[in-house]
């Protein structure tokens, strides 16, 4: 084990040179430039033995890489915003065709007005794409989620592309302590990929043949199976990794729960920021706590339960605006379960921190106290901006 | 015909058989069939290059072309392309 100073974005390419990579295509866009610029430079200079596709667009990277996947090989690529949104069509395919592939998705805000900043509406405009997503909170996780996603894209059973996704600039562009397996261990913890199937000229198959009315049901039948049945896999992988690692990865990360009155559920970097938050607020009394969703999908509905069903009173940030529907992406996620496991509690859903809009601990506070005035019957709105100006 | 559940079907939708677009005879799609005027007939093999279904046979021992109506969709690219108009074609 080594520390050294990495950005998210560089510890993401850190990452993807240990896992030994055989294909990247990939298009540079802000805030991802880093990743693809360092993975390029890791070619050139014979760091791995990898083909890197220099695309036009992200929606030839992503087909390169699904082409590179059908025939076996470990692949990477990395997007952000724009380049998700031109992806959006070869998403669905690379995960109906149950092909692995990890991306990084640097996660910032989409256009109109353009804005390179870090929020989540890229993501959730895809959230429905069939990809295993997981959201990290630093540089770190950004690493060890990199590396754990290639052991659960891989998994035969599973067979899925996966999204590491970490906040742009915030992540992405800050330079943090970053704890750096052996090359050894990674190599021991990710051995060579056994696809499900591939192409193969000696034993010829059709791969994505047209399928109608009669058939076309069944395979999405199939697919809700396989990401619902990932919830095995990518435990099993993270408890591994904890062994290998020392650092401990869950669906979901708690704080203060158990005798906590406000609960806020949040993601991405704003978990750091919220748990240093309620730190401070518990030092004066206050019963708080925080719950950071790491699996977003497929989404962690027990583990979410079990750790909610005390609290009096739930504050779920949300990154990005679902227009016209009745909460953000996060919240309305969370009120399904409430209302599949029977439990009534109090909702306040916060939409923050839009096209990158810092979040500090004074923003945290104020959701916090949201939530108690809520508690007390003082707020009767469902949803709430937050650090916008009126 | 009982159609296989979803947990049988193989995964992803792939074909693991290949060569399996022959069980399926496209010819029934025809409305107009491609014949072939032998006597016009100059062996070029334009149609047998044009044809996107694979559907002229080609006979390089007399020197002669035949369609294969199991899979001939129809199209009338063959009669179109022939320089000599030895292919015309017929209402089924």
């Amino acid at each position: 084990m080594r520390v050294i100073g990495l950005t998210g974005d560089e510890a993401v390419a850190y990452a993807v040179k240990q896992c030994d990579v055989d294909v990247i295509a990939a298009y540079p866009i802000t805030p991802q430039t880093i990743i693809v610029e360092r993975i390029s430079d890791f070619v050139a200079n014979g760091e791995i033995n990898a083909e890197y596709v220099c695309v036009e667009s992200e929606h030839s990277a992503l087909s390169a890489c699904i082409g590179a996947s059908a025939m076996g090989a470990r692949v990477f690529t990395a997007t952000a915003s724009q380049g998700l949104a031109l992806m959006h069509e070869i998403l669905y395919i690379a995960s109906s065709l149950r092909l692995p592939i990890v991306m990084a998705v640097v996660n910032r805000a989409l256009s109109a007005p353009i804005n390179i900043h870090g929020d989540h509406s890229d993501m959730m405009g895809s959230r429905d794409c069939g990809w295993i997503q997981i959201y990290t909170e630093n540089a770190q996780e950004a690493y060890d989620i990199t590396i754990q996603a290639f052991k659960i894209a891989e998994n035969p059973t599973t067979s899925l592309p996966v999204t590491v996704n970490l906040d742009g600039f915030i992540i992405s562009h800050s330079m943090e302590r970053v704890e750096i397996l052996d090359d050894d261990d990674v190599k021991r913890f990710l051995p060579h990929r056994s696809p499900l199937y591939r192409l193969d000229v000696e034993n010829p198959i059709t791969i994505g043949p047209l399928c109608f009315t009669d058939y076309y049901f069944e395979f999405k039948r199939q697919q809700a199976e396989a990401i619902e049945g990932s919830y095995k896999t990518i435990m099993n992988v993270m408890n591994e990794y904890s062994k290998v690692s020392g650092r401990n990865y869950k669906f979901i990360d708690t704080y203060g729960i158990e005798d906590a009155e406000i609960l806020i559920i949040c993601m991405g970097s704003t978990c750091g920021t919220a748990r240093f938050t309620a730190k401070r607020l518990r030092e004066r009394g206050e019963k708080v706590g925080i719950i950071k969703v790491s699996l977003y999908r497929p989404f962690p509905c027990e583990e979410v339960i079990e750790a909610i069903k005390n609290a009096e009173v739930l504050v779920v940030m949300d990154r990005a605006v679902s227009f016209g529907a009745p909460s953000g992406p996060l919240c309305s996620d969370i009120k399904n379960v409430l209302y599949d496991f029977g439990l009534k509690i109090k909702i306040l859903n916060i939409i923050y921190g839009l096209g990158g809009r810092d979040v500090s601990q004074n923003d945290i506070e104020q959701a916090f106290k949201l939530g108690f005035k809520l508690k007390l019957g003082d707020i009767k709105d469902k949803v709430l901006w937050l650090g916008v100006r009126e | 015909m009982s159609k296989t559940g979803w947990r049988n079907l193989p995964i992803a939708g792939i074909i693991p058989k290949a060569g399996s677009s022959l069980e399926y005879k496209t010819g029934t799609w025809r409305a107009f069939k491609p014949v072939v005027d032998e006597s016009k007939c100059t062996f070029c093999l334009l149609c047998w290059i044009y044809c996107p279904d694979g559907a002229v046979k080609r006979f390089n021992s007399n020197k002669k072309i035949s369609i294969d109506y199991d899979y001939c969709k129809g199209c009338g690219i063959c009669a179109s392309e022939c320089p000599v108009k030895a292919i015309s074609m017929v209402e089924e």
